[in-house]
């Protein structure tokens, strides 16, 4: 079971797995995400899933390598076994012909912005992506995504790839060229998804956001994942996690994401030192 | 043979000194020696009260003679007809609410000590690698799906397939015992017991798939097209919240939460294990309960200089176990009563700092006969905090009620289920324990198992 039946090495950083695990393939739906384990004395990390194979009963997930957990997968080969692969979990995206979507998707998050594209755009929506990475080395799926796309935009924070600055710097110009826009659906970094909730409130655009907030259990058992919406506290694992980012209290989100800061680089530097 | 003694033998523990720097189990447990004396005190009265008093209806007068007799692989035969986890129950029972309160010897002193009694049994038999397995009776080819691998659930998977069904278990997290592995701490149930137990559920035949969120992975509609029945034992895994400002600052947690994290994912042993958790200095857990105790004393192995409950009610309203409140005094945990917190403060980064409070009185019994406590107004204070914890309770996990076809629900999203046979509102589908009262005992959930465990039975045989 879980196993690797392929790894590719995206960027130095960000590593794709396709994984046996034909249950969850054969239920999973975009939008949706796993809880993964990969050893004995390992952390329950939550991934979202970036395509699926239903042929080969197989998930693909991408991630970036940000302290130890994923460092330490991200050092799996094909052939190996993850221990626990737990899913699907969360409530699948609301596919429906919206007309216009513009999908956006921030460094690793266009991974979990992709099966989004691209049931969407099988609905029969008209999508424009918007992809932003730091740099042209770390951009991911530009090839995947265009297939789904009628138009697409790049972004880096350096300009050396696309146009130079954010992906919120795009959508304000579409808006400004008096695009008419139904939708957006937004997944990357917090402070993306903040800053493209800000651009679309005053032209009450419906922007959808993914948040990815500390998980333990993934089902509704632990609270850890709280955040609040409209004032109101909701389960990400369970409620989400996609939410009405014009309602997301993005701060309060930020600040819990950085519970752990200092031990997980206590954790990162001891695993760089000794490995697990 | 003279007059037993009028007090219970007494068990030898870890001192709160020491035990306050670990996460060993507090008491270490009778020798031969000690539970033979022990054994000795019961009267072996003819009515047997205190059977009438377990839930899951052990002989417990036969097994404590087999002790006193010295043979302990007699005793923990005689317990395993009833109660397939005894280690367990002898741990965690509050034995001072059932066996032991209707022992006759508590007429005029201490009652016989069953619950210490039946963990030196189970002990007893896994030291000495003696364990003995039933033969499997012949296969009545009829397959049974138990959701959720709590104590509910291990007590209706050992029961059927001691009759011949074929089981498996599915558990939604990586380990198996539910609220056994995740919520009871290390210090009163070690998790190696828990493992022990399960393994003699597995080996009596039943199967165990791990990470298998039923509702998720596969809904109770769909095991209804590979299993001939259901039980759902998915337990109180919902926590409650207050709903006061500030309760999402960094630092604040759900009892499942915080436990969760020390139990499951090894984060007391951070950072050779991965998973983190906040090491306050200022931790208050709000709650008179036993997850309450549980959390307080964690807290105080996890480094707390001041550990300490918050309670709307007074001391004789608690509702933990006498034994849990005794160790957590003797531990140093500090008891604010008639405390209501009512909202939180935080520095710059998010990060709790202090904890608003009000003072309350108690006034008129409510609708649980215990006296209501009314907050006096203009009394609020703060308490300086950097980690709390809230332990008011939680209600059933709504992942397979929301998901199953036909299933009714009670206000607190309860599974309504008939309590003389677990039966649910859908065909073939029973249910039992936390998910079916709201959060109550580890005992009881077996007592509920049980009674599913003999329905499902005649259900499968009888398509009743």
């Amino acid at each position: 079971m879980n196993n690797i039946l392929r790894k590719e090495v995206l960027t130095p950083e960000i590593k794709l797995f396709e994984l046996e695990c034909p249950l969850i393939a054969a239920k999973i739906l975009p939008g949706q995400f796993v809880v993964i384990r990969s050893y004995e004395k390992g952390e329950r990390i939550p991934l979202t899933v970036a395509d699926v194979n239903k042929e080969h009963g197989s998930i693909i997930i991408i991630f970036q390598e940000v302290g130890k957990s994923t460092a330490y997968l991200g050092t799996l080969k094909k052939g190996d076994e993850i221990i626990d692969v737990i899913g699907p979990l969360g409530k699948p995206s609301e596919i429906k012909i919206f007309g216009t979507v513009v999908c956006i998707g921030g460094g690793v998050g266009i991974a979990p912005v992709y099966p989004i594209i691209k049931a969407l755009k099988k609905k029969g929506n008209r999508i424009i992506s918007i992809l932003g990475a730091r740099n042209k080395e770390l951009l991911i799926l530009e090839n995947e995504i265009k297939k789904f796309s009628d138009e697409l935009y790049i972004t880096t924070d350096d300009g050396s790839y696309g146009k130079k600055g954010f992906v919120s710097d795009e959508l304000k110009r579409l808006i400004n060229e008096g695009r008419k826009i139904d939708r957006v659906v937004a997944i990357g970094p917090s402070i993306m998804m903040k800053v493209v909730a800000e651009v679309t409130g005053p032209y009450e655009i419906k922007t959808i956001v993914s948040l990815n907030p500390i998980m333990i259990d993934g089902t509704g058992m632990c609270g850890g994942c709280r955040v609040e919406i409209g004032g109101e506290t909701k389960f990400a694992c369970v409620d989400g996690p996609e939410f009405d980012g014009h309602l997301v209290n993005f701060d309060l989100l930020m600040k819990r994401q950085a519970i752990y800061l200092k031990e997980e680089e206590e954790s990162f530097a001891k695993f760089k030192k000794e490995g697990v | 043979m003279g007059k037993p003694s009028p007090e219970k033998t007494p068990i030898r523990e870890q001192s709160p000194k020491e035990r306050i720097k670990n996460f060993n189990e507090v008491p270490f447990g009778y020798s031969p020696e000690e539970a033979i004396l022990e054994a000795k005190r019961c009267l072996q009265c003819k009515n047997k009260p205190c059977v009438k008093g377990c839930p899951v209806e052990v002989d417990i007068s036969g097994f404590i003679k087999a002790i006193a007799e010295g043979d302990f692989l007699k005793s923990i035969k005689i317990l395993k007809e009833k109660n397939i986890l005894p280690a367990i129950c002898g741990r965690v029972c509050p034995q001072e609410d059932q066996c032991e309160k209707v022992c006759t010897l508590a007429k005029i002193g201490e009652p016989v000590a069953i619950g210490r009694l039946e963990r030196f049994a189970a002990d007893w038999e896994a030291e000495h690698g003696k364990i003995e397995i039933p033969k499997r009776p012949q296969s009545t080819n009829k397959k049974v799906a138990v959701v959720g691998s709590g104590p509910a659930g291990l007590t209706v998977a050992g029961d059927l397939v001691k009759l011949g069904h074929s089981v498996t278990i599915f558990e939604a997290l990586h380990k198996p015992g539910g609220v056994l592995i995740y919520g009871i701490p290390e210090f009163r149930l070690p998790k190696a017991i828990v493992m022990r137990e399960v393994d003699y559920v597995k080996k009596l035949g039943a199967k165990l798939t791990l990470s298998f969120v039923v509702g998720k992975l596969k809904t109770v509609d769909e095991l209804l097209k590979e299993f001939d029945a259901v039980f759902i034992g998915t337990g109180a895994g919902l926590p409650w919240f207050m709903n006061i400002p500030g309760e999402n600052y960094n630092g604040i947690y759900s009892a499942n939460e915080y436990l969760t994290r020390s139990n499951l994912m090894g984060a007391y042993l951070f950072p050779e294990y991965d998973t983190p958790i906040v090491r306050g200095k200022q931790v208050a857990v709000i709650g008179g309960g036993n997850v309450a105790m549980d959390s307080a004393r964690t807290a105080l192995r996890l480094g707390a200089r001041h550990s300490m409950i918050i309670y709307r009610r007074s001391r004789v309203e608690m509702p933990a176990r006498i034994e849990e409140i005794e160790h957590a005094e003797e531990e140093g945990v500090e008891f604010n009563f008639l405390t209501l917190p009512v909202g939180y403060h935080a520095d710059s980064k998010g990060w709790v700092k202090e904890m608003e409070c009000l003072k309350m009185r108690l006034g008129e019994p409510d609708a649980s006969g215990r006296r209501r406590p009314v907050p006096i107004e203009g009394s609020n204070f703060k308490i300086p905090v950097d980690a709390v914890v809230v332990a008011i309770g939680q209600s059933p996990n709504p992942l397979v009620p929301s998901t199953t076809s036909g299933l009714e629900t009670g206000k607190y999203g309860n599974i309504i289920t008939d309590e003389q046979t677990g039966k649910t509102s859908k065909r073939g589908v029973f249910a039992g324990g936390d998910i079916s009262t709201g959060a109550a005992t580890v005992i009881l959930a077996m007592g509920a198992g049980r009674i599913a465990a003999r329905s499902i039975d005649k259900y499968l045989r009888t398509e009743e």
